[in-house]
């Protein structure tokens, strides 16, 4: 074989290697813009068109969250892990590789710019209170303790949560204190909000949406 | 100091003579219900004082709580003091600085002197920290003796208030074992920790400690003690689960976390071996060979 034949086979090859990829797995964002065809829909319909979510109506944002957490709630969605009839359907019609490909599209997008992101007022109040410094006397850690300065988020494991919307940080909450949704590594999110009540609730709720994930104080 | 056994068992028997002494539905409610006893509580965080002195023992709170950034100088790793003393020195059960206040100057065997409440913080710098001992007059010392001084307002002095130090654990059923610690480890502290034990850190800032190795607390201080580390652990990890782990599990993950490599002793003298002998003569894994290699060694 000369070397020309052997360059082109290569060629050959690679190419082949490279459309039975494609065709394997649409990429991340394919499936975030179009959805993967066979029963997940584009995801931006409702997480907005960068990731941003959807204030509104209580979408979170996925742009920027770590990779492993993304991948691990499209498991726990799928696996009915954490209930979610919205989302359930949507994970389990994603294979393993779509799994993968589209949470790394939105892990590396980056954190959204919160326009509707407050100053914090010059009283510390109830919701900033337990987001910075938690609720020792029944034993709950600061929010920002496990989620890192200003609610940014620490990989692999704890999501950002500043400037999600209320309604979906309220949500989380209450879940996790009802017990309906369960997913959370070792109990941790179980643990820290089996003793705060309604009002704290929507107090730390509303301050994290307030907050712009992006930003340094 | 009463362990956690000995305080349940008194307090069992206050309820027991209570619910007797009660009717049978009161009794009912004595038996189910916890009993809090009221331990001391430090003034509420937003009521620093104003003025000259307000200003040290918020500096306080400040080196106590990213003590890298506060106390540079005299920082050799990347732990906080709040990492240890947690709620900012102010939680029971995790040494609060409210309890060890009134209790100094005290000797101790450590050092075998004497320590005045400043000698006792230098040691955490000497040994915790990794670091060397800040003066007395310096204003990082002063800013941290006048935040302790503040939390423990209205605390009496020369008492072993309910929460000081960490509750001792009794002597496990089954030695400490490195396996059994290193399941104990993956199940529960690596989320945080990192599989390595190596911490998370954010834009340089340490959001988890590391639990052994260069950015840790060296072979000098109380937490390579696996005893220290068990009663620490038992009581307050997983943060926000204090409590959870069963005493063995704490014992097992205590000496999985102490038998890995950490900074020197301060105090090292000639080898390992002499050091051990002058300055380990208690519950830890320093000069113990562990897998392939002696610890302490680095």
């Amino acid at each position: 074989m000369n070397k020309s034949m052997t360059r082109s086979m290569v060629l050959a090859i690679n190419l082949l290697v490279f459309s039975a990829y494609v065709n394997a797995a649409p990429s991340g964002e394919t499936i975030a813009r179009q959805g993967n065809g066979k029963g997940a829909v584009a995801c931006i319909s409702c997480h907005g068109d960068k990731g941003q979510g959807n204030e509104a109506a209580g979408y979170p944002y996925l742009a920027g969250q770590p990779l492993a957490y993304l991948v691990k709630q499209l498991h726990d969605f799928a696996n009915k892990r954490r209930p979610n009839p919205i989302m359930q359907p949507f994970a389990s019609a994603l294979s393993e590789d779509e799994i993968k490909a589209v949470a790394s599209y939105y892990a590396q997008l980056p954190l959204p710019k919160i326009t509707s992101a407050k100053k914090s007022p010059s009283q510390t109040t109830t919701g900033e209170f337990l987001a910075k410094e938690g609720k020792w006397s029944v034993g709950m850690p600061a929010c920002f303790q496990c989620h890192g300065d200003q609610g940014r988020g620490i990989a692999p494991n704890f999501p950002a949560i500043s400037g999600q919307p209320a309604s979906y940080i309220k949500k989380q909450l209450e879940h996790w204190r009802k017990g309906e949704r369960t997913n959370d590594p070792i109990g941790l999110m179980q643990a820290v909000v089996a003793d705060l009540d309604e009002s704290e609730i929507t107090a730390v709720a509303d301050y994290l949406s307030e907050q712009s994930p992006t930003t340094y104080k | 100091m009463m362990n956690s056994k000995q305080l349940l068992l008194g307090l069992s028997m206050i309820a027991l003579s209570q619910a007797v002494m009660a009717d049978s539905t009161q009794r009912a409610h004595a038996v189910t219900e916890p009993i809090v006893t009221k331990p001391y509580l430090p003034p509420p965080k937003d009521t620093m004082p104003k003025g000259e002195f307000g200003d040290m023992v918020r500096l306080g709170k400040q080196v106590f709580t990213e003590t890298g950034k506060y106390a540079p100088k005299y920082v050799g790793n990347k732990l906080n003091c709040v990492n240890c003393h947690l709620d900012a020195g102010r939680l029971a059960n995790s040494a609060p600085l409210w309890a060890a206040w009134g209790k100094y100057p005290a000797y101790r065997g450590k050092n075998k002197m004497v320590n005045t409440m400043e000698e006792r913080i230098q040691g955490c710098f000497t040994y915790s920290m990794n670091g060397s001992a800040p003066p007395a007059d310096s204003q990082e010392l002063k800013a941290l003796m006048s935040y302790a001084y503040w939390l423990a307002e209205g605390a009496p002095t020369g008492v072993d208030l309910p929460g000081r130090g960490y509750p001792k654990l009794d002597e496990p059923e089954n030695k400490p074992d490195y396996q059994r610690g290193e399941q104990v480890f993956v199940n529960n502290c690596a989320l945080c920790h990192g599989d390595k034990g190596e911490g998370r850190k954010q834009n340089g800032k340490v959001v988890f400690p590391s639990l052994w190795g260069d950015d840790s607390f060296n072979w000098g201080a109380g937490m390579h003690r696996v005893n220290t580390a068990a009663a620490f652990i038992h009581a307050n990890m997983p943060l926000g689960k204090g409590g959870s782990l069963t005493e063995q599990q704490a014992w097992d993950v205590a000496y999985y976390v102490n038998s890995h490599e950490r900074p020197q002793d301060p105090r090292f003298k000639e080898n390992v071996k002499t050091t051990k002998e002058a300055y380990h003569q208690h519950q830890c894994n320093y000069g113990e060979k562990i897998g392939k290699s002696v610890l302490g060694k680095r």
